[in-house]
């Protein structure tokens, strides 16, 4: 691990429950979900990781506790530090709190989580679907949501076809 | 005829201001076909007559499910997507994929394929710098610079075409190298792009950098600080031009970048102008590289001697029967990768391009996620746009320089 990050961890260790693990020279910090708030305001405010690269998660599915982790990039501009940060998220009422108060281009990345994972930001000023129509059904990032694909029409069977596929709605 | 709908407005009346609902402001909307929108951005703009009083962007109209299609092809297959990505910085989406499977397969590049990587990424940065140079033009209605603009992009695209058949979608970089070797022709096409382009970019300034109604539309608008930038998640030239000095190539450098000699060209005033001289000195800057990388570049094999991950060479199956298996294993069932999560980013022309990759230890990603630059940088847009013209707000998308494909992924 990089000597640069000694600090960065330990002062995140003394205040939150935080495991730290390492893969390929990635520094990866586990945390309980209710401290993801304070801990991104200490990491902007304190150790000087000023920027949220990104914000995602992925689905474990069948698993249901925890389902997903949710992973927050940190970089520190200052510093040239990358930094992740991990919370687990069970399967039933999926939910987090907002860390947008902190971080303003949280605002879509977690309308995005939502509308891909379904889950929900307490607190979040407007939790609207962002990539996905508003009246869709579903979030096609989780596991059991299937991978669709569209019949191909031929010749002999283009109107067999025809019959049964949707169309756009006039 | 088409007849007119009512629309409701329940859903985002928390976003426009009180006046709105009691019918003082308009509510009008701009795109998705709307030329100076770049592509498909739709926004809704609350106007006070042609103050914009709050903007709100509505963006998916291009996404594609990208992520989701990856989840079900091999790591070598879904190659092919990435280009479909930021169709404009598609050698960039091929090198910020590649270089995510090989740091988690732990895969290491010949020096011949890390230069030719940074050849033609450069000059895919340079081409899209030009697009955006054009499209900026046209929208503050400077006709001719688009069509220079497109002039040189055309002999950048013929080098692409050259190397991999493809203009745009190339997919030449791949995990563990290139495809194949440039060709011969290779060299002399680049030193001739390299010879004429540095008086080209003369010619665009000559246009634009002291002309007073180019500078009358761009200069002092659509401002942001460093930290609000930082705050908003910009990268890339939109950052720099507010004065943070945050550039990958620099800060972490990969594929070879720490040999070559730049500069960072930084602005601190954070507007439209600003925005517009980092890219302009990040034209020269890139050819700068460019040249560095040509006059360095070794002799040697393109792609890894690794064949668990890498195809064998096509002469070698008809006599070598590993090399056939290691073919026929590659492109039926792929290769298997390590347990584990990466997170790896490049600068691509519109900043920070991260990949996180999560691998169930099977032979295709069990997710992975784009950080796509033009999504932090068009989330800014709502702040600058407050309280400027409408015809402001135009000069304001250009200069973010968003990409649809980049954005809605």
């Amino acid at each position: 691990m990089q000597p640069e990050f000694e600090t960065t961890i330990q002062v995140l260790k003394k205040n939150f429950k935080a495991q730290v693990s390492e893969f390929r020279g990635d520094v990866r910090v586990n945390l309980p979900a209710e401290s993801i708030v304070p801990a991104g305001k200490m990491l902007r405010d304190e150790l000087g990781f000023n920027l949220l690269s990104t914000m995602t998660a992925v689905d474990y599915w069948p698993e249901q506790k925890p389902r997903f982790d949710v992973l927050y990039q940190f970089t520190s501009v200052t510093h040239i530090l990358s930094l992740s940060v991990l919370v687990q998220v069970p399967g039933i009422n999926p939910s987090l709190p907002t860390i947008s108060g902190v971080f303003k281009n949280a605002i879509w990345r977690e309308r995005e989580l939502w509308d891909m994972f379904g889950i929900k930001f307490e607190g979040h000023p407007d939790l609207r679907r962002i990539l996905m129509p508003a009246d869709w059904e579903g979030h096609p990032l989780r596991k059991d949501y299937p991978l669709g694909y569209e019949e191909p029409h031929f010749t002999f069977n283009f109107e067999e076809i025809d019959l049964r596929k949707p169309y756009a709605k006039e | 005829m088409t007849q007119l709908q009512e629309v409701s407005v329940d859903d985002i009346k928390h976003l426009v201001s009180e006046r709105a609902i009691q019918g003082e402001t308009v509510l009008l909307n701009m795109g998705p076909q709307h030329p100076s929108t770049h592509g498909v951005l739709r926004l809704l703009l609350e106007l006070d007559g042609e103050t914009v009083v709050n903007c709100i962007p509505d963006i998916g109209f291009l996404h594609t499910g990208i992520e989701k299609n990856m989840e079900s092809k091999t790591y070598e297959k879904a190659n092919v997507m990435t280009d479909r990505l930021d169709y404009l910085n598609t050698v960039g989406n091929n090198l910020a994929y590649s270089m995510a499977v090989e740091k988690l397969v732990e895969l290491d590049v010949p020096d011949r394929a890390q230069s030719i990587r940074v050849i033609l990424a450069e000059l895919q940065r340079i081409a899209s710098h030009l697009i955006w140079l054009g499209t900026t033009g046209l929208d503050v209605a400077a006709m001719s610079t688009f069509l220079y603009c497109f002039r040189e992009r055309e002999s950048i695209l013929d080098i692409l075409e050259l190397c991999s058949g493809q203009r745009m979608m190339t997919t030449f970089i791949r995990p563990g190298g290139l495809w194949r070797d440039v060709p011969v022709e290779f060299e002399a096409a680049v030193r001739e792009f390299i010879k004429i382009f540095p008086r080209r970019v003369d010619e665009y300034e000559a246009l634009l950098s002291r002309n007073p109604l180019f500078l009358d539309r761009t200069f002092g608008i659509g401002t942001v600080t460093a930290e609000e930038a930082l705050n908003f998640g910009m990268t890339g030239p939109p950052l720099r031009a507010s004065g943070v000095k945050w550039d990958l190539r620099k800060a972490r450098p990969y594929s070879g970048y720490e040999q070559y000699d730049f500069e960072v060209p930084t602005r601190s005033e954070g507007d439209v102008y600003a925005r517009y001289i980092v890219r302009i000195e990040e034209l020269r800057q890139s050819l700068k590289i460019v040249e560095q990388a040509l006059n360095k570049m070794p002799l040697g094999p393109v792609r890894s001697s690794d064949h668990k991950f890498v195809p064998p060479p096509r002469s070698e199956i008809g006599v070598n029967m590993e090399a056939l298996i290691h073919h026929f294993k590659l492109w039926t069932e792929g290769y298997s990768t390590p347990k584990g999560s990466i997170y790896n980013a490049v600068e691509s022309p519109r900043g920070e391009l991260g990949v996180y990759l999560v691998s169930d230890g099977g032979p295709k990603p069990y997710r992975i996620h784009w950080r796509t630059p033009s999504f932090d940088n068009l989330q800014a847009l709502p702040f600058m746009a407050k309280g400027v013209l409408v015809a402001d707000l135009v000069a304001i998308i250009g200069s973010v320089d968003i990409v649809l494909g980049d954005v809605d992924r």
